[in-house]
């Protein structure tokens, strides 16, 4: 549905289902009937809830404009900048070397002191 | 309101909200009807006045009850319970209260009856104190709705008297 057709169901549900509550209670209290006010106001439940919940053509009468897609193609996506990473990459593989010496420096140091 | 779901779950909840309006409408509207029962009741014989073993009295009445409830139906009730009690004082309890008989009328055509009984239930009271006693019976009711407020009343008897000694 669209904004328009939203408004309108909400709408249509309510006053429905209100008018279907006073209905219901008149005829029940006059007819001294609980039973009668209870079916009257089942029948008024489904009866809204074919008119309001499905998706009916009526409520799609206002819908939104979407842009043509040669609108779109006129102004196109940003392109990511793709970056050299070669010297990074060595300079991070020489890090990790550094690193991984001195953890065996490390070792080797805390096993000579035991 | 964008999809299936969600309107039909808006639809849901706002018919209970106002089923639970409705029927509190439905129960409110209880209070202006007209109420006017009636009812008698006679003893017609004392069975036997003994006194039990352990030390309490026991009375074993018959009965007449006529009583019209059919003013008490509203559109609203689904049954009405009765019952008839014995009530007295003694020294001990500033007020004995014995159910003797009981009955649920779910219709208002068995609201207007008359019945000849001896008592449902049994009448003992806490001691022996029922000699010579003057009691009432009193006739109470309660209004069982369909939704909504239980209404409960009564009608009280005076000047029954239960006899000197035991037989």
């Amino acid at each position: 549905m669209d904004w328009q057709g939203q408004k309108l169901a909400e709408q249509l549900m309510q006053i429905l289902l209100l008018i279907a509550v006073v209905v219901a209670f008149v005829v029940g209290y006059t007819t001294a009937s609980f039973r009668t006010m209870m079916l009257i106001y089942a029948g008024g439940v489904v009866l809204t809830s074919l008119i309001t919940v499905p998706n009916w053509p009526l409520f799609n009468r206002h819908p939104l404009k979407w842009l043509d897609p040669s609108e779109a193609e006129k102004h196109p996506k940003p392109q990511a900048v793709v970056v050299s990473s070669k010297k990074k990459f060595s300079k991070k593989l020489v890090s990790v070397l550094k690193i991984i010496v001195s953890l065996i420096s490390l070792n080797q140091m805390t096993t000579f002191c035991y | 309101m964008h999809s299936f779901g969600y309107r039909a779950n808006a639809l849901l909840t706002f018919a209970v909200t106002i089923l639970a309006f409705i029927c509190a409408i439905a129960s409110f509207s209880d209070n202006f009807s007209n109420q006017t029962p009636s009812a008698q009741i006679q003893i017609l014989n004392i069975n036997w006045f003994q006194k039990q073993p352990h030390g309490n009295d026991e009375v074993s009445l018959t009965l007449n009850i006529t009583a019209d409830l059919q003013s008490l139906f509203t559109w609203n009730t689904k049954q009405v319970f009765a019952f008839v009690a014995a009530e007295y004082e003694t020294s001990k309890n500033a007020l004995n209260q014995v159910s003797l008989w009981d009955a649920i009328i779910p219709e208002k055509e068995h609201a207007k009856f008359w019945i000849q009984i001896s008592n449902k239930y049994r009448f003992i009271d806490q001691g022996h104190n029922l000699r010579g006693k003057d009691f009432n019976l009193t006739l109470h009711w309660h209004v069982m709705p369909k939704t909504g407020k239980m209404f409960a009343d009564k009608i009280v008897m005076s000047g029954y008297r239960l006899p000197d000694a035991y037989r």
